[in-house]
């Protein structure tokens, strides 16, 4: 057990990488709001047209950058054994499928009435 | 110490991957579609509402009552990056913990709580400010499934703290050594998977209108 | 009991607990015992069910009849449905999980022993809440699908919906917590050289239904809190008036509700390939494709759940996929049946009653599954929905299927597991007696429902053609019942009887055959290295002759776990805990409040003080 925790150690990657996660988990949290605050107060102007159409995927991309850093980094999926990471990311496919079709079904259904 | 012997006398696991951690990913997976379920019907739900208030939008009623839009994008912002932080310092802890270095463990552990505690207090405010601006727990579809997908996962934060502040009273006894951090990793991998459900919640629930 | 007294002489017995009594079983975190208990309660639950269907056949057997009155009608179809499904077929899966799995791969025990001893008490409380109901003239009466918003106060205001959702949350926990259990047991507690693919088929089919019960359980949990949400709580997640829409709680209960189906299939896929292989002295045919139809299956199962809902207007575009989806599950399933039948053949087929059920299961499987496809086409569905041709596809595959292969499970491990064998030729009586009544019961209900019959009705008029074969339907399921009755006879008097079951009365291939029958509390005095699919088979003939019967040793100096009854503490405060939802509010301030905060703090209490002394109890 000592052995496998020592060798977890150093496979474990060091305060440098956590701070630079951190860092950027924050930046990317602000960019985040700062997507929203522009569309939501349409200013600037310019900007808030361009980014309008699309702040919903920005917004989905964004999360998923600052999920899987999370999951890869603090989580250790990087260097754990790669059943750790299918344990995880197998839920999160079959869920995705899911809520998409409920989702397409739904608003089918809708366009109905 | 227990510890040590239950694993001196159980044979090595068949993967040699440790059988709790394993145990803890399984239950994670399995908590992926428990929270999907939640989210998912947040979405089918979305905009829906046949009465006020709602989450972006002010409203007034026939009876000409007059509501506020419901979210306040820069106090759940702030509670995000504390969860974000507390989710820093764990990872710190747990460093501490496997170097054996004490006052890491013991700080950066401290911090989690502390941070964690901030972010339940964020949302009890929350809470309860969103019930002043009139949105009840029945008033409409958007309070019914707003309070219960983020209500569960305060639920889940506290279990979070319940679990972390145990090992902090441990660690504090010095029960917590090197050959022990996996009692830590394993609340750890928890507490993070609380995080990144927030990560989903946060532009999905407070951002996108 | 001459067998089990010669496990307790055997010399030098860990001596460390007492290992006879009450308490003993109260606190016992061995597998075995664990399973038995499953075993046991699950086949009284499992003949309360039967007793239950029985008197529906009678209200049916006449038009017009007035034997059960419609409310009571509702409630016996309801629990039928819900008590065959979660506290029969599911437990007695479980019954197996438990005892044979850990046998199966060569291991002591699970790896979470005191968890496997929540899981069981967790499953008894779900249970008992489920039937205490009937005490209360209250017993779950909107089906076991419960349908919102028919469940919701305004349609179903009395307490009858509350022990539905309370029971099922409470099974819910108990098979999460058992799935993960066991799916890490498999993973990491296999014997040396037991690699996946050397695994057995019934521990690969049980590993499958673990996933199942992983992704499936937590949705119709999130379903059940909605529907707890707007019952207790007034919220508006089923209510039209607030745009709340019923269809999602069919949508998320048949999310759970088709992998729950392959939950209560897979098991029994898995029984029966080991009894195949075993008494046609051939192996298995096609393991890796049996592995792997086995998983496609479960994939698919997570893509079919809305030809449960075709009658409810979906749209073409969803219909015609979940069609199509649902036709593709005949691939895997049609794979599985010719490796079965691949199996069979050219063997030198030694007709026990354990392979009678195995044969019967097949026969009977195809059928079902072939209405299964019918019901694909939604055109012809949309026909068949809400009538008694379901009801006849649906027994035939989980009666015809899976209480076949549990019973053929039953004959084949029963003797491993209690020491004794079982009656051969009061086994085939039942057999054939539970064939013939099973058919009589089920066959017809094609009939009527393709004659229009619906289900779910609790009489019919006369004049409509239904009569006669409703009558032969409830004379068959008299012999069906009767023919439990036989099995229970067969096991008094086969224990009376007192043959002594060999290590490996059948020559198997598995490990458990391994070791003595009963096993002895460790199962293995030495862990077995694995060199093949066959491990036992093998080991035969690399010697070239029958084995020596195993010795009973005093297996000093092998650790087992600590008996506890913290997991049984646990268990009781999560059902205190519910029971503060089925009590009602002690204070008339807030009228709102419809539990009783009380008894839901102390179930609270308990269960932290459950978990608490748990993680800190030297295991």
């Amino acid at each position: 057990m000592t052995d496998s925790a020592l060798a977890h150690e150093h496979a474990h990657p060091g305060v440098k990488a956590y701070v630079l996660v951190a860092v950027i988990l924050f930046t990317l949290t602000a960019l985040e709001v700062l997507a929203f605050e522009i569309v939501d107060r349409g200013s600037p102007a310019g900007l808030a047209a361009v980014l309008a159409p699309v702040v919903v995927a920005v917004l989905l991309v964004l999360s998923a950058a600052k999920f899987a850093l999370v999951a890869m980094f603090y989580m250790h999926l990087k260097q754990d054994s790669t059943l750790f990471s299918g344990l995880f990311v197998f839920p999160i496919f079959v869920a995705a499928i899911l809520i998409a079709a409920l989702l397409a079904m739904f608003s089918y259904m809708l366009s109905l009435f | 110490m227990s510890h040590d012997t239950a694993h001196a006398l159980h044979p090595p696991t068949t993967t040699g991957l440790d059988n709790r951690k394993l145990a803890i990913w399984t239950f994670i997976g399995s908590e992926v579609m428990f929270f999907s379920a939640l989210i998912g019907t947040y979405l089918v739900y979305k905009g829906k509402s046949v009465v006020g208030p709602f989450p972006h939008e002010e409203w007034t009623s026939p009876t000409g009552e007059h509501f506020e839009h419901i979210f306040e994008i820069p106090l759940v912002t702030f509670g995000t990056a504390v969860l974000l932080f507390s989710s820093f310092f764990v990872v710190l802890a747990l460093a501490g913990a496997q170097r054996g270095n004490r006052k890491m463990l013991i700080g950066w552990l401290s911090a989690t709580v502390v941070a964690g505690l901030f972010f339940v207090g964020m949302q009890v405010y929350e809470f309860s400010h969103f019930m002043d601006k009139g949105l009840g727990y029945t008033t409409n579809l958007f309070g019914s499934t707003f309070y219960t997908l983020t209500g569960f996962h305060g639920a889940h934060v506290t279990v979070g703290l319940i679990w972390l502040g145990t090992l902090l009273i441990l660690s504090l006894r010095g029960k917590i050594p090197p050959e022990k951090a996996l009692n830590l990793e394993l609340a750890a991998l928890y507490w993070h998977f609380v995080d990144v459900v927030w990560i989903v919640i946060f532009p999905v629930v407070y951002l996108m209108k | 009991m001459a067998t089990s007294a010669v496990e307790h002489a055997a010399p030098d017995a860990p001596a460390a607990h007492s290992k006879t009594g009450v308490w003993s079983w109260i606190t016992t975190v061995d597998h075995k015992r664990i399973g038995i208990m499953y075993g046991v309660s699950a086949f009284v639950f499992f003949m309360f069910g039967g007793l239950e269907a029985l008197l529906l056949r009678i209200q049916l057997g006449s038009a017009d009849n007035t034997f059960l009155s419609p409310d009571v009608y509702n409630q016996l179809f309801t629990m039928h449905g819900t008590t065959m499904i979660f506290l029969g077929v599911m437990p007695l899966s479980a019954m197996f999980f438990n005892f044979m799995i850990p046998l199966q791969i060569g291991a002591r025990d699970v790896v979470f022993p005191r968890l496997n001893s929540f899981s069981f008490w967790m499953f008894l409380v779900g249970a008992i809440v489920l039937n205490v109901s009937f005490l209360f003239n209250a017993a779950p009466n909107a089906g076991w699908f419960g349908y919102a918003n028919l469940t919701e106060t305004q349609y179903s205001p009395g307490l009858n919906t509350d022990f539905w959702v309370i029971g099922l949350m409470a099974l819910g926990v108990a098979s999460l917590a058992a799935a993960v259990n066991f799916f890490v047991t498999i993973i990491n507690m296999r014997a040396p050289g037991m690699r996946l693919l050397r695994m057995p088929m019934f521990v690969w089919m049980s590993f499958i239904t673990q996933v199942l019960l992983l992704l499936a359980f937590p949705i119709i949990t999130v379903a059940l809190i909605f529907l707890m949400a707007d019952r207790y709580f007034g919220a508006n997640f089923f209510q039209p008036d607030a745009n709340g829409d019923p269809m999602l709680w069919q949508h998320l209960f048949w999310i759970f509700g088709h992998p729950e189906v392959y939950i209560l299939i897979l098991p029994p896929f898995g029984i029966v390939s080991e009894i195949l292989p075993v008494f046609s002295r051939k192996p298995l045919f096609g393991y890796a494709a049996m592995v792997f139809s086995g998983a496609f299956i479960a994939v698919l199962g997570f893509g079919v759940w809305s030809h449960h809902m075709f009658a409810t207007g979906m749209g073409p575009i969803a219909d015609a996929s979940f069609g199509l989806l649902t036709l593709l599950i005949a691939i895997p399933t049609g794979v599985k049946i010719f490796n079965w039948i691949g199996t069979i053949w050219g063997g030198s087929l030694q007709m026990k009653t354990p392979m009678y059920f195995a044969l019967g299961f097949i026969a009977m499987f195809i059928i079902g599954g072939l209405s299964g496809i019918m019901h694909a086409a939604v055109p012809a569905d949309l026909q068949q929905t809400d009538t008694y041709f379901v009801v006849a596809h649906f027994h035939y595959v989980l009666f015809g299927g899976s209480i076949f292969a549990l019973l053929a499970g039953a004959y084949y491990w029963m003797p491993k597991m209690f020491g004794f064998m079982l009656n051969e030729r009061i086994g085939k009586i039942q057999f054939w007696l539970m064939f013939i009544g099973f058919n009589i019961t089920f066959f017809p209900m094609h009939f009527l429902g393709l004659h229009g019959m619906p289900r779910r009705v609790y009489t019919y008029p006369e004049g409509l053609g239904f009569e006669f074969w409703n009558l032969i339907e409830t004379a068959g399921s008299m012999l069906l019942g009767f023919s439990f009755l036989v099995f229970i006879w067969n096991i008094w008097l086969s224990k009376r009887a007192g043959v002594a079951a060999p290590a490996d009365p059948w020559d198997g291939a598995t490990l458990e055959w391994s070791i003595p029958s009963p096993p002895q509390e460790f199962n293995f005095a030495e862990i077995p290295t694995v060199h093949a699919r066959d491990p036992l088979w093998e080991q035969k003939r690399s010697q070239g002759r029958p084995l020596p019967e195993p010795p009973r040793v005093s297996g000093e100096g092998i650790h087992l776990p600590n008996p506890s009854v913290k997991p049984l503490i646990t268990a009781l405060g999560i059902g205190v805990f519910f029971t503060g939802f089925l009590l009602g509010s002690p204070w008339p301030i807030p009228a709102s409040l419809t539990i009783n905060l009380p008894v839901v703090l102390i179930g609270f209490a308990m269960t932290a003080y459950g978990i608490l002394s748990w993680a800190f109890e030297p295991a």
